[in-house]
């Protein structure tokens, strides 16, 4: 039914892999000593720079995003705006969560906004690129019945397994193993970068396993 | 309403978790009672020949000094030398030292296998060779709070005497033996992946004191070798390098010792080949024992059998009578007889013979014997009169050879070693073992528990008007009588834990056959049981299974109900009941759908529940201030509000302290009055009223005085000492008093009605012309809106309406109003839990009170998130109006689980705060009991409040019923209006009592999952590292907490059943008055 969609939708999942892994991989050329748990935050802000770039470039490229109405550059120049402002929040927000989960307060706040602004990238701004700063439909999504069409029915799963991933990642923390990757916030970073290609990788799959139940409300 | 089935379901089902996690703890944790006697000189004289009495202790001893090098896990194998063996191994042939010297001085030393007991854990082992016992987990003595040995010991007898014993090494020492060491040197023991710290610091301050003339014993305690198996196994190079270092360190002993002195040099326990140990496999039991003397000590090595193996408390007589002193009170050991000569010597009569030896060490076990089975009862009376007949036999012999003068035959010896071998034997078949079987059995049992309360809380319609619970209880009573029976008859006693197994597992099978067969065909898929709530509880039992997990449980509750508490708006969201439904929706023909909710009263739900979830948050984040810290949490400060405001010193912040406790304090009654005001249940004149208004407000205020007496520094009024005094005394008792009082008269009359009969003429007349069947009406519009929500029972109604005219009035009023008749049955239960906390919230430390309000506020926003969640999903689903989902049980019990953390509390042994039997008893108690309830109280309060408060669960979707939303769609008028709240349970009695019994089995399953996750951890890490410290203790507080925890939630079923009787008394007064 949607071959078509299923087949771009993968082949802009691959870039977004890939983008992952140039992100990982980048630093090392340029940074000095670089390592992923050694320097973790310049791993997390390259992954994040790459994820967020390849992402508004395949979709500004694919057109996914909703028409809008009006043309007009104050329009759209708003509509950028109000993004960011959306993006910011939204960091703030899964800080706050991140916080109220057992993160501490005061210590390593600049590790937990880094975990905060990755998993920003891997969610908020997906659901920026694909449905525009619009809260009403972002709520919409994310119910049984919410999705409209194959790249929405992909960001429930890529974002619900990015913040699983997460959530997952902060297990083995209180484990007595004195493993590098145990210290805050490395492990939750890296569950998260998990739990998004996981998505990446299972959403075409999972949605061309469901092509014949899923039908989607016309817009 | 069926109040009999439903409780004897939940008792039997209580009774099948106690039996289980009886049978468990019978077989996991061995019970010992302490002896508290010491041995003196007197005590252990051997009769001479010419009937006077020679001074033991003052006489010259065979050895003056003595150093005992214990080297933690000193395996039997680490010992052997080979060198024949082509390629030792990381951990053979590394002490040369051992074998050359029992090679080349074979009058100088010795080598044995050392057999420890199980457990075989340090803290154990070291109570073992001191005392010459058998310890076992729990050594239930005086003394709960500290781990000091009060048994008397062999470090204890060498003070007496007046030796000075230097200590130095492993800290555990310290901690059993406080103030008892001439001098102590203690190094952390705490860290396991630490090699060097304990044993260079030895290293670093032996030499030297072996040098000085200070000392008489020396202990050095090294623990490398333990914590090289720990972290790298035995057979790795660093275990090579450690036994090295250890074989030096021998040599050097040796070198440095002289004549007069004893070298000891000894494991404690083995290890596994993985570098573990606790249990009892022969690896962790077996450890080498090396003596070496610098004079001749020994006979000639082939001139009587050696023992092969030497049990680890023979060394405590033998090392008692050589250094000259009584052998401690309850040492069970047995003299190792190549240390004393076959006969007494003419030339050297102070060396005791071995046959003197042996007498005194019968006599001292034999007087040990009679001691501990006048105290405790564990031993079997047929043996014990075996043993004691043995005794008189040789001592009868013994005496009449040294009346005769001449010397004791040879088979004396024999006799005498056969009788202290089974004393040993039989002490250690009562105290020192598992028994697997039984463990097996009340794990069985309790994973049957689970799977009942299950198919129970599924089943529960089915379960009741089935009455499928005689039977098998009957055949379960029948098995277990038929048990006993066959015991008797083939044993000649009765062991009570296995005719309550086998009663047990046999009703509980029966149960489930018969329900299986009840059960409906069409049994959905067992996926379903994986839902969200159901993970989390399992992620729950599997943190029970880490040490790690088990050491941070507070953060862990914590985060596990943070997801859980996140999961239900999204789900909601996900099925699309968080927002309203779009227009589309309501296109459709409403005979199609389900009656779906107004979006405004759908929106008003939702930010009530984004509301509750949010203040939810915020409580599970603040709670996480007030946690207290374990011993293996390093870096971890207590909680500032844990310490009692006496102790702080700075005067603002404890006044700060003291606002801020009677600050919560009063909001915790404030909000309870309000609640129950807000619903109408303070308005007739009944004694709860009498409860709520005048004994919870004065119970506060006293509660309050208390603190402030308690929080003055004791120099500050002088004069008013004595007042002062008399307070502490007696203002708790008047909070324990007035609480009593008040859950008392709470019990005789539950009913918060009041009940208005309409005077023929009503105010307002008939210028309102008002619908004919209202059910709601106030006194003002105004009061019913804000204070008053009078409710009539519907049956009433139609009863009067069947009557026609006669029993309304004109106007059409109903003749009768009852208020505050919606929250019947939530008022009490409220009210109960309020006095409860409020006792409780005495018994802790003041700045808990923030603790407390905490809870308070975090039940209430469970209670509302669950009604507004429950409100909206039905929208989706009207199939049972009462069943409660899994969601919130799972999150009301692990609520408990997080405020036991929360009030300061953590599962181990030295955290339990004992203060709290002191509270209101300064001077302290006569009995055991009171401060034993006290202590309960304090430990398990949070678990206690929930659990009376599980019922509320199934109210409280009720109490905050949605108005106008059932029946607004079929009549417009105001007859939707009728609110009644929870009249709806009387009206389907049915349901109620299988919602009532749905929940409350629920809660069980959620908790015994827990207890049942917990005795797993303990059987399955028998041998942990961690197993006494972490597993063991956490095993203790979870079954505790599931006992007190079931026994209070039956407390509160039986005050909802009490007040559905009373309500059904009051319904019987009303209707033939009113029908008259």
């Amino acid at each position: 039914m949607y071959e078509v969609e299923i087949r771009g939708m993968a082949s802009a999942h691959a870039l977004l892999a890939g983008s992952v892994l140039v992100g990982s991989l980048m630093p090392a050329f340029t940074v000095d000593n670089f390592s992923v748990y050694g320097t973790h935050l310049v791993w997390l802000f390259s992954v994040s720079g790459c994820v967020a770039l390849v992402s508004i470039a395949v979709f500004w490229l694919l057109g996914v995003s909703p028409p809008t109405k009006k043309n007009t550059l104050s329009y759209k120049l708003s509509r950028l705006v109000r993004s960011g402002v959306y993006f910011l929040l939204s960091c703030l927000f899964f800080h706050i969560v991140v916080v109220l989960y057992g993160a501490p307060l005061l210590e390593s706040a600049l590790e937990t906004f880094s975990l905060a602004v990755l998993l920003s990238t891997l969610t908020t701004l997906r659901c920026l690129c694909m449905l525009g700063p619009n809260v009403q439909a972002w709520i919409r999504v994310f119910s049984r019945d919410g999705a409209m069409s194959v790249w929405d029915t992909s960001l429930q799963i890529t974002t619900g397994c990015s913040v699983v991933g997460a959530w997952l990642g902060a297990f083995p923390i209180p484990l007595d193993w004195d493993r590098p990757w145990q210290v805050w916030p490395i492990s939750c970073s890296l569950g998260a970068t998990g739990g998004f290609l996981t998505g990446l990788l299972a959403a075409p799959i999972w949605i061309r396993w469901h092509r014949k139940q899923l039908t989607y409300k016309l817009k | 309403m069926k109040s009999f089935p439903v409780m004897a379901l939940l008792l039997w089902l209580c009774c099948v978790f106690y039996v289980g996690i009886f049978l468990f703890v019978g077989g996991f944790l061995l019970v010992r009672l302490e002896v508290n006697r010491t041995s003196t000189c007197e005590d252990v004289l051997p009769p001479s020949s010419d009937g006077t009495s020679p001074d033991f202790c003052s006489e010259h001893p065979r050895v003056r000094r003595a150093v005992i090098l214990i080297i933690d896990a000193l395996k039997a194998d680490f010992a052997r030398y080979d060198p024949g063996n082509p390629s030792p191994r990381a951990f053979e042939n590394k002490l040369p030292v051992l074998g050359e010297m029992v090679a080349s001085r074979g009058s100088h030393s010795r080598l044995y296998t050392f057999r420890a007991d199980p457990p075989t854990t340090t803290m154990q082992r070291i109570k073992g060779f001191t005392t010459g016992s058998l310890p076992t987990f729990i050594d239930v003595g005086n003394n709960f709070a500290s781990s000091a040995v009060l048994e008397d010991n062999l470090i204890h007898q060498l003070g007496q005497a007046g030796k000075r014993v230097v200590f130095m090494g492993d800290d555990t020492w310290v901690s059993l033996f406080p103030k008892k060491f001439h001098r102590s040197l203690p190094f952390p023991s705490f860290n396991v992946k630490d090699l060097h710290t304990v044993d260079n610091g030895i290293l670093q301050n032996i030499f030297p004191i072996m040098d000085g003339d200070d000392w008489d014993v020396l202990i050095a305690h090294f623990l490398g070798v333990d914590h090289c198996g720990h972290r790298f196994g035995p057979d790795h190079p660093a275990m090579a390098e450690k036994l090295t270092q250890m074989d030096g360190v021998i040599r050097s002993v040796i070198k440095q010792l002289q004549n007069d002195t004893l070298l000891v040099v000894m494991g404690d326990h083995g290890m596994t080949d993985t570098g573990d140990h606790g249990g009892e496999s022969e690896k962790e039991t077996d450890a080498a024992l090396f003596l070496y003397s610098g004079s001749p000590l020994f006979p000639a090595p082939d001139a009587q059998v050696e023992p092969e193996v030497v049990p680890q408390t023979d060394l405590v007589p033998t090392l008692a009578l050589l250094l000259g002193v009584p052998i401690p009170y309850s040492s069970l050991g047995q003299v190792m007889l190549p240390f004393f000569p076959r006969n007494s010597l003419l030339d050297a009569p102070v060396v005791l013979s071995q046959v003197e030896a042996l007498w005194i060490n019968v006599k001292q076990v034999h007087r040990f014997l009679e001691t501990y089975s006048s105290m405790a009862k564990d031993i079997p009376a047929d043996s014990l009169s075996q043993l004691r007949a043995k005794f008189s036999k040789i001592s009868s012999k013994y005496m009449s050879s040294i009346h005769e003068g001449v010397p004791p035959p040879s088979e004396l010896v024999a006799s005498m070693q056969e009788y202290l071998s089974s004393v040993r034997e039989i002490c250690r078949a009562s105290w020192a073992r598992f028994h697997p079987l039984k463990m097996a059995v009340g794990l069985l049992v309790l994973g049957f528990g689970c799977i009942l309360c299950y198919v129970i809380s599924e089943l529960s319609a089915v379960v009741l008007q089935g009455g499928m619970l005689k039977t098998p209880v009957l055949a379960g009573l029948l098995v277990g009588g038929a048990v006993g029976m066959g015991q008797i008859l083939m044993l000649g006693y009765v062991e009570v834990s296995w005719c309550l197994g086998a009663a047990v597992l046999f009703s509980e099978a029966l149960f489930l056959w018969r329900a299986r067969r009840a059960s409906p065909r069409s049994r959905p898929s067992h996926w379903r049981l994986l839902t969200p709530p159901l993970l989390v509880l399992l992620l729950r039992c599997a943190s029970l299974l880490s040490d790690s997990y088990v050491i941070s449980e507070g953060r862990v509750v914590t985060f596990l109900l943070f997801s859980l508490s996140l999961y239900i708006p999204l789900q909601l969201n996900w099925n699309g009941l968080l927002v309203p439904a779009a227009s589309a929706d309501t296109q459709k023909p409403p005979g199609l759908l389900a009656p779906s909710l107004l979006p405004s009263v759908v929106r008003r739900e939702s930010s009530t529940l984004l509301v509750c979830t949010g203040i939810l948050v915020a409580c599970l984040y603040l709670s996480l201030s007030f946690h207290n810290c374990r011993e293996e949490q390093g870096a971890c400060q207590p909680s500032a509000f844990l310490t009692p405001l006496s102790r702080v010193q700075d005067s603002r912040l404890r006044n700060l302290h003291y606002v801020l406790s009677l600050a919560s304090l009063s909001a915790w009654a404030f909000l309870l009055h309000r609640w129950l005001r807000h619903y109408g249940n303070l308005n007739c004149t009944g004694v709860v009223v009498f409860t709520a208004r005048c004994l919870l407000p004065l119970a506060s205020v006293c509660t309050g005085l208390h603190w402030a007496v308690s929080a003055t520094p004791e120099d500050t009024f002088r004069n008013l000492a004595e007042l002062i005094s008399l307070a502490h005394v007696i203002l708790p008792r008047i909070v324990f008093g007035l609480l009593g009082l008040g859950i008392l008269l709470l019990w005789l009359d539950p009913l918060t009605v009041f009940l208005k009969t309409r005077a023929p003429l009503t105010s307002r007349g008939a210028s309102m012309p008002l619908p004919r069947y209202r059910a709601s009406t106030g006194i003002s519009p105004q009061a019913e809106l804000h204070h008053l929500i009078p409710q009539l029972y519907q049956r009433i109604r139609h009863s009067l309406d069947d009557e026609g005219d006669k029993g309304t009035d004109q106007d059409g009023r109903p003749a009768v109003e009852a208020y505050g008749l919606g929250t019947v049955y939530s008022a009490p239960l409220v009210l109960l839990c309020g006095l409860m906390g409020l006792g409780m919230l005495l018994l802790h430390s003041e700045g808990m009170a923030l603790a407390f309000l905490l809870l308070q506020l975090q039940a209430a926003a469970l209670l509302h998130l669950h009604a507004s969640s429950s409100n909206l999903s039905s929208q989706q689903n009207h199939s049972s109006v009462f069943s409660v989902p899994w969601a919130p049980v799972v999150l009301w019990s692990l609520a408990a689980s997080q405020f036991f953390h929360a009030t300061g509390h953590l599962p181990t042994f030295p955290s339990i705060q004992w203060g709290a039997a002191f509270v209101g008893f300064p001077q302290g108690h006569t009995g055991t009991a009171l401060p034993a309830l006290l202590v309960t109280l304090n430990t398990f309060s949070s678990h206690i409040l929930f659990a009376l408060g599980c019922p509320l669960l199934l109210f409280w979707p009720l109490v905050r019923e949605l108005r106008g939303s059932r029946t607004s769609q079929t009549c417009g008028d105001d007859n939707g209006d009728e609110v009644i709240m929870e009249m709806r349970l009387r009206e389907n009695p049915q349901q109620f009592s299988s919602a009532l019994l749905q929940l409350t089995a629920r809660y069980l399953f959620v908790n015994g999952a827990q207890v049942l996750a917990s005795v797993c951890a303990a059987a399955i890490l028998r041998r942990h590292l961690m197993v006494w410290k972490v597993f063991a203790p956490k095993l203790m507080f979870e079954a505790s907490a599931f006992i007190v925890g079931s026994m209070f939630a039956l407390i509160g079923v039986a005050l909802v059943m009490r007040v559905d009787t009373a309500v059904a008394r009051l319904f019987q007064r009303l209707l033939p008055e009113s029908s008259r």
